[in-house]
């Protein structure tokens, strides 16, 4: 080696250690963020702990349990007609579809059917609790954004789906009206009338939507490409919903699996979008509520009489057995799990939420996207505290 | 008949004016957009119940506001905490300095007004950096980082577009501004003058454009970002340094709005008048207040009906668009200006 060349060399390893030097000396350490569990962004009380480089999210995973309120346990020492109050809160903005898989469970345990109107109602009201549901989410994903003013428009047109819940109910949060064997009431007069006009003014408000939200280029640029979940990831995860059918994937337990509601008599389309990202699932939700709209006129249009009860015992003893039941929540797959052992109460319910599988994925998601792209992505995975927490 | 006062009297009245304009004209945006417009537009009421329409819902926030305690985060760089949101006010009281209301109201006329209305007007960053830095909380440190990015995009195109009406007004003075705009002539025709908002039309939405960004209104609302940030710089100030902080915000909205309508508007002249008529003096604040209002209108229109972009992104749009878009405005201002 020539003295030329070792100089040279030794130059060279010199830049290196210097550069070396000023990378230690410009790397920051990395800063953890708690994000929740009192954040307006995690509606409720998840928390995601996030390491931050910058503003650049190195890794994060949601903390969940905040709001664990035992409705398993408690269902275990409640008599059946009891545990649809508890289980009204679970998903507290789509309550009534809460009540039919647990309902239908155990009536599949009795070996009893409601009679086809009981199931035409039910099927409208857990279509009308998933416009209600959904139709809060068109709203909040503008919040989620930074836009403010959608959500007030969804809250004001939110309320007449709420108006006509509670005219049948009673209740506009917790309904409490599926019983074993049918459905407590009857629908009231005049409220056919009253609900199409309803579901005109929920897909005004879908146009809505589509205009001010989905049109708006910084929308698009905010959500298009963000949060991409291809559909084996979602799939893997157990994604359900409309977070599975805005990966691309064709399922629906509505009409795959209809555990008995009307469904499969009516025409109806499911949407999906191939794209997987949050621009993706907001779009499938639209499509959603839109098309929830139509299915609700379809089946007043064919709504069948007859009584709304089929004959149960006045005290329900449900046999010695096992059955899971699992519907197309509003947020996606919700089933139970209900093992019983002859007596009046179940002897354990296991309750599979949508939620909680949805926000597994947040790890997986989240690698590598900034602090903004968190909150629209949590925005549009739609989640809701009760159902992760139970 | 002509009175002339010592300067300590004269400072005094115009201190007086300044310490009675900025409050008055931030609680008029507040009212009128953050409480009745935005409501309208939401479908919702807004403040009814005190006084006719809400009227006295302001006194009562405020004495919402300064009946609360005085909280400080343990760990905040105690002094740095205190000061910043006076520093944010301090901009923003000195830059209703040079914002004339007529022919002669007017706190200080500078020779290069424009140019120190510019200059002051970015030392509100400081202090919202000041508050994020030293709230020792990560999401004001967030929100404090991304103002400060915010301000280094920003102020160019605000600059910039303020560039081209100087050009062709030939003047920085603002009162000279607007005197040109009076005295101009479309093709010879100077029945109402020449505002600039028609030859400087991609000025003025640059001005506007960059305007929105260094009020930090949506869509470039990140540094407080209020559904990811939780109030950035903000989130740990309550009470009145809070109070501060949101007279500030809408004080300097107004003041924008009346830059905004000096350069491209004509300000406080109105077709038909004398530049130097004594009229003006007791209309022309009237006249002001229109433009501004009409100006703060679009602002707040705007804020209220986009989403918010992110950093990145506003960065993007910044460098990308709006610099660009100023230079090329001021090349053709200026050929033109040398051609005619």
């Amino acid at each position: 080696m020539t003295a030329v060349e070792q100089r040279r060399r030794q130059a060279y390893v010199d830049a290196q250690a210097s550069e070396a030097r000023v990378t230690i000396e410009l790397q920051t350490g990395d800063m953890t963020l708690n994000i929740g569990p009192q954040h307006p962004a995690t509606h409720g009380t998840l928390r995601i702990a996030a390491r931050l480089d910058g503003e650049q999210v190195v890794a994060c995973e949601p903390i969940m349990g905040y709001m664990h309120r035992g409705y398993e346990k408690l269902a275990e020492v409640r008599t059946y007609p009891q545990v649809t109050t508890l289980i009204n809160r679970i998903d507290w903005l789509g309550s009534f579809a809460n009540e039919v898989p647990f309902i239908l469970a155990a009536e599949r345990l009795m070996e009893v059917e409601a009679p086809p109107r009981a199931q035409w109602i039910r099927t409208i009201l857990f279509e009308l609790s998933r416009i209600a549901n959904i139709s809060l989410f068109l709203g909040d994903m503008g919040v989620q954004v930074g836009a403010l003013t959608p959500v007030f428009y969804a809250f004001r047109d939110r309320e007449r789906v709420l108006n006509q819940i509670e005219a049948v109910t009673g209740g506009r949060f917790h309904p409490n009206f599926d019983r074993i064997g049918g459905l407590k009431d009857d629908l009231p007069k005049g409220w056919i009338d009253e609900t199409r006009a309803v579901m005109a003014t929920m897909r005004r408000f879908c146009d809505e939507m589509e205009e001010l939200l989905m049109g708006s280029e910084i929308f698009e640029a905010r959500c298009r490409g963000i949060g991409v979940i291809p559909a084996e990831v979602a799939l893997s995860y157990g994604l359900s919903g409309a977070n599975l059918r805005g990966s691309g994937i064709d399922w629906d337990l509505r009409r795959d699996a209809n555990p008995g509601l009307a469904w499969d008599q009516i025409d109806w389309k499911v949407w999906t979008h191939p794209d997987g990202d949050s621009f993706a699932r907001y779009w499938v939700r639209l499509q959603e509520t839109r098309e929830a709209t139509y299915m609700v006129e379809k089946l007043c249009d064919g709504l069948p009489g007859g009584p709304i009860m089929a004959k149960v015992p006045r005290i329900i003893k449900v046999p010695a057995g096992e059955s899971y039941v699992s519907t197309e929540n509003p947020l996606g797959e919700m089933g139970y799990y209900v093992i019983s052992q002859g007596d009046l109460g179940p002897f354990r319910v296991k309750i599979r939420t949508p939620s909680f599988n949805n926000i597994s994925v947040v790890p997986w998601v989240m690698r590598g996207v900034y602090v903004p792209d968190v909150i629209t992505i949590l925005g549009s995975l739609y989640f809701i505290l009760g159902d992760i927490d139970r | 008949m002509t009175f002339a006062l010592a300067y300590w009297q004269e400072t005094a009245v115009k201190l007086a004016v300044i310490l009675a304009v900025v409050p008055t004209a931030s609680l008029v945006l507040v009212y009128l957009f953050l409480f009745k417009w935005v409501s309208f537009m939401q479908s919702r009421l807004g403040p009814m119940e005190a006084g006719p329409h809400g009227s006295l819902q302001l006194i009562a926030e405020a004495v919402k506001f300064l009946q609360k305690e005085d909280l400080m985060p343990g760990r905040a760089d105690r002094h740095v905490f205190a000061a910043a949101p006076v520093v944010v006010l301090m901009s923003t009281f000195l830059l209703f300095v040079v914002i004339p209301a007529g022919p002669d109201l007017v706190v200080e006329s500078l020779p290069t007004g424009i140019f120190y209305a510019l200059a002051v007007s970015s030392l509100s960053t400081l202090g919202v950096l000041m508050a994020g830095w030293a709230s020792a909380n990560k999401y004001a440190l967030l929100g404090g980082l991304r103002a400060a990015g915010q301000l280094i995009a920003y102020e160019l195109p605000l600059v910039l577009a303020v560039v081209g009406v100087v050009v062709q007004a030939e003047t920085l003075d603002i009162q000279g501004i607007v005197a040109a705009q009076a005295d101009g002539a479309i093709f010879g025709w100077g029945g109402i003058g020449l505002p600039y908002v028609l030859t400087q039309f991609l000025g003025l939405l640059i001005f506007m454009v960059a305007a929105q960004a260094e009020l930090t209104q949506a869509p470039f609302d990140m540094p407080i970002a209020e559904s990811e940030i939780v109030g950035g710089f903000q989130v740990e100030y309550s009470g009145f340094r809070y109070l501060l902080f949101f007279m500030a915000e809408f004080g300097t909205a107004f003041a924008f709005s009346a830059l905004g309508a000096v350069l491209f508007l004509g300000g406080w002249w109105f077709p038909g008048f004398d530049t130097d008529a004594n009229a003006l003096n007791v209309i022309g604040p009237a006249i002001m207040l229109g433009k501004v209002l009409i100006l703060s209108f679009v602002i707040f229109w705007v804020r209220f009906t986009y989403p918010r972009l992110r950093e990145d992104q506003l960065q993007q749009f910044a460098w990308k668009l709006l610099i660009p878009v100023a230079l090329l405005n001021i090349t053709v201002t200026g050929i033109l200006k040398v051609a005619f």
